[in-house]
């Protein structure tokens, strides 16, 4: 490897209130490498992309682009400077066609006007170059959360880039498009464009990057390069101690399936038109149950209609044997459910509210208007999930904004913990969490179930789900087509059903 | 020697120091023009000077601002309707009190009664702006915007187009003074608005559900808040206090003055709000911030209606000094007093 450098950052330091999220960090990126940024949540990834695409300003420290030093002082000199980015969280303007955000703020424009027409012809262009299956004139908000992410790789890629950050630009993919999205690196890399890339995904890593720095705790522990260092000791070098994840996982008890009372729920021909055909589903107490198929298949929709998110407008659904009718998702907590959204930003977080509201929101909402909790109860449950859950964070009234995106997400998980449910809905509950965390919480789950919850866990990793499911329903196209359990679980067999190759026996 | 810089920083940021330095600016400036305006007489029996009548005057505005900090917070927009819901409300009230006559000297009907009245067809006002906020997804300002331009019609309607005078001493209370009392009954009104608004907010968990709901309504209703019903409520709320305030002009008056009554009102009070530091697009308010925003515009109106500025000349003048102060809140300004990142060397003074 001794393409040219053509990006240096030299010992940068940024400090925010409370927290030194850099210290003296060096960075260096080579023309035509896929150099792969790796840390816990809250090392301080997102933050040196930040600084380096003008976000954020540096307290100290320089940067260097080929031999000449530069001051990036706002994401626009970033672009102009051949840096592109896409962002940990989608930065789209929902109410815009995917052609005006692609284009926006660099519209064509004729006779002094934008030309529309143009704009539509080369996003059309460009999204075929990209095999991007979406048409230019689709509002962005009708676009599941994956196609935002590929429309905002795309309209980075199109800006002539020298340099393109992607900030966990896969955790909402599925294996296809994450495949998509590697094709489309490696033509870059072919083109000579430096690539930053941050994942907790090590597989990903492994597959496509070329050099690893590693930071912990805002400092850098050192740069490596891929085929050099063995995964396991990247992840020791991330968390600062050996970790063996499979250990972790094997010694956590797994639950006892207690089919003897009534189950926790059981749907019968519940449904959602347009969303969700009517399915059948009981889940006991002490069972995990998976839902796994693609994306867009309907997991979502499936947990959201049994939540009342989606009121169901069909079937049937009793708890702990007795039939229930939920309109709202006030009666489904009063219920003893709990509901971890997929789409944190939207849905979970309210991001001008300190840590501590975060996570006493939904236990204060379940209590009503008029039992409002007293300050030491609202300050020791939150300090007992910031502990018990390690959310990272400078004090417990920091706003959850301006936290890690993992460590938003832990607080979303304590919030749910809190009202201590029967029944816990985690959809998606590890997107974008580090390695350490996410086997913490596979292991949360089977605690859980050990102490006789019942869940459901969606996620796109299948073996993630293996580890911790007993049971999985498997869902295409917004239906239900099956389910497997004991020896049917392994992978293979998965796959196969989510494809829909082969009908599987249901045993219900 | 960075703990000292830090404490510096800290107050700057702090929620309602901008707020304060405003205020004691307007204040400042009108003592470097009249020595006496902090100068308190008692004549009658009751309190003059120039400080008392911003107090007293401020009432209504201070009622107002705490409602539009609820409905802010809750929305992310504003009620502009609550000048013209202050018209309706007064109008009701001296309707049934006069008994459909133009002018009395007796009531027709108890005050209580009436004044219940008032603030009930208040409550329905706001009842219909929630409807179209929180259920229909209408812009505040364009749902309130029905209101504001066909409320005072509706007060024109209820008094039949003519000024209802009450002329009953027990009517001029509200607005004047309860007894021997020497403190304007006006100034009371608006303290306990303050006070039970007060602990509502801390003994219920209203202010969490309004912030949380404007910040984030879709997460908001997965946790189990009823978004739309916490947003409805807070326009209802909003709408109720601007009845109270029409009750309180009115009865200063003593008449239902459709055509004047809370005229201009509700920009002050959204003014007020802004000025209070609070975020006009919803989520976290302040409701000092806004009350003290609230006494700052009426020191600022007072102020130049000293200086002989005109009714009609008056908003010119207040734009301009809203801008500068508008200007002063903004968080660039702060950062550069605060003389937070490179720029090291800026002193206090320099400001
Ligand atoms: N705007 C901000 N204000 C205050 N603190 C911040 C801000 N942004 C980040 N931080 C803090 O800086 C630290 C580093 O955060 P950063 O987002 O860089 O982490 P990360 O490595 O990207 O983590 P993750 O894997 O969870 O995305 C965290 O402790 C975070 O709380
Ligand atoms: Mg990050």
């Amino acid at each position: 490897m001794s393409q040219p450098v053509i990006l240096t950052m030299k010992q940068i330091s940024k400090a925010f209130p409370g927290v030194q999220a850099l210290n003296q960090v060096d960075f260096c990126l080579r023309q035509g490498e896929i150099h792969a940024l790796m840390g816990e949540n809250g090392a301080g990834k997102s933050t040196l992309i930040k600084v380096l695409t003008g976000v954020y300003q540096m307290d100290q420290g320089a940067v260097w682009l080929e031999d000449r030093p530069v001051q990036i002082r706002s994401p626009q000199e970033a672009l102009s400077l051949g840096i592109s980015t896409v962002y940990q969280e989608v930065n789209l303007c929902p109410n815009l066609t995917v052609a005006e955000n692609l284009y926006l703020g660099r519209e064509p424009v004729k006779h002094g006007r934008i030309d529309w027409k143009e704009s539509i012809r080369r996003a059309g262009a460009l999204l075929n170059k990209l095999s991007i299956a979406v048409s230019p004139s689709a509002m962005l908000d009708e676009c599941s959360l994956a196609l935002q992410q590929m429309i905002a790789i795309a309209r980075a890629v199109d800006m002539n880039c020298k340099i393109l950050i992607l900030d966990e630009p896969t955790s909402s993919l599925d294996d296809e498009e994450v495949a998509q999205l590697f094709a489309l690196m490696r033509q870059l890399k072919q083109a000579g464009v430096g690539m930053i890339f941050v994942t907790h995904f090590l597989e990903q890593v492994y597959e496509i990057s070329d050099r690893i720095t590693v930071l912990r705790n805002g400092e850098r522990v050192g740069e490596y390069d891929t085929s050099a260092l063995p995964r396991l000791q990247l992840v020791a070098k991330m968390m600062g101690k050996d970790f063996n994840d499979l250990a972790v996982i094997q010694a956590a008890p797994k639950g006892q399936v207690d089919s003897t009372s009534p189950p926790v729920i059981e749907a019968r021909g519940l449904g959602h038109s347009g969303t969700i055909k009517p399915f059948d589903l009981t889940i006991h107490k002490g069972e995990v149950v998976g839902l796994t198929g693609l994306l867009g298949s309907g997991r979502s929709e499936t947990v959201r209609t049994i939540y009342g998110a989606d009121r169901p407008d069909q079937g049937s659904l009793k708890v702990n044997g007795r039939p229930v009718k939920i309109s709202q998702p006030l009666d489904a907590m009063k219920l003893g459910m709990a509901y971890l959204p997929e789409d944190r930003k939207k849905e979970g977080i309210i991001p001008e509210l300190s840590v501590r509201e975060n996570i006493i929101l939904a236990l204060q909402a379940k209590r009503g208007l008029f039992h409002l909790m007293s300050r030491k109860e609202m300050e020791e449950a939150a300090d007992r999930y910031i502990e018990l859950l390690q959310i990272k964070t400078p004090s417990r009234e920091t706003p959850v904004k301006s936290l890690s995106g993992g460590n938003q997400q832990k607080v979303i998980i304590g919030r749910w913990l809190l009202t201590n449910p029967d029944y816990l809905i985690l959809d998606e509950p590890t997107r974008g969490i580090d390695i350490g965390t996410k086997t913490e919480i596979q292991k949360l789950v089977l605690e859980l179930a050990g102490q006789g919850k019942a869940i459901t866990f969606i996620s796109s990793e299948i073996e993630e789900m293996l580890r911790t499911c007993s049971r999985m329903a498997v869902l295409r196209d917004g239906a239900m087509v099956g389910e497997l359990a004991g020896d049917q679980l392994t992978q293979a067999q998965i796959m196969q059903t989510i494809a829909g190759g082969k009908t599987v026996q249901e045993d219900k | 020697m960075k703990q000292k810089r830090f404490s510096w920083q800290r107050l700057v940021h702090a929620r309602l120091f901008m707020p304060l330095v405003c205020l004691a600016v307007v204040l400042l400036a009108n003592v470097i023009r009249t020595p006496d305006f902090f100068k308190i007489s008692l004549n009658n029996g009751v309190l003059y000077g120039y400080l008392i009548d911003i107090i007293n005057r401020s009432s209504e505005l201070v009622i107002l601002a705490v409602g539009m900090t609820l409905a802010t917070a809750a929305s992310g927009g504003q009620d502009i309707s609550v000048g013209a819901v202050m018209a309706v409300s007064a109008a009701i009230c001296c309707q049934i009190l006069s008994g459909g006559e133009v002018s009395v000297t007796s009531l027709a009907a108890p005050i209580i009664l009436a004044a219940l009245a008032g603030v009930v067809a208040a409550a329905l006002c706001g009842a219909f702006n929630g409807f179209l906020v929180a259920k229909l997804h209408i812009q505040p300002m364009v749902a309130t915007l029905i209101l504001y331009t066909a409320g005072r019609g509706i007060a024109q309607l209820v008094t039949r187009g003519q000024i209802t005078y009450v002329r009953v001493d027990a009517y001029k209370v509200l607005g004047g003074y309860i007894g021997n009392c020497p403190i304007p009954t006006p100034v009371f009104v608006a303290l306990i608005v303050v006070i039970i608004m007060a602990i509502i907010l801390k003994k219920t968990a209203l202010g969490l559900y309004l912030e949380s709901v404007g910040n984030n309504g879709k997460a908001s209703r997965l946790v189990g808040l009823n978004s739309a019903l916490i947003c409805f409520m807070a326009y209802v709320l909003c709408s109720i206090l601007a009845g109270i305030a029409g009750l309180v002009a009115s009865s200063r008056i003593y008449s239902a003055d459709a055509n004047n009554i809370g005229l201009n009102l509700e920009m002050d009070a959204i003014l007020a709000v802004a000025l209070g530091g609070n975020n006009l697009g919803g989520g976290s308010f302040n409701l000092t911030g806004s009350i003290i925003g609230a006494y700052t515009i009426q020191a600022l109106t007072t102020t130049l209606y000293a200086m002989k500025v005109s009714a009609d000349q008056l908003p010119v003048y207040k734009a301009i000094v809203i801008v500068i102060i508008v200007m002063l809140q903004s968080p660039i300004f702060r950062s550069l007093i605060a003389g937070m990142k490179h720029k090291r060397t800026v002193t206090v003074n320099e400001k």
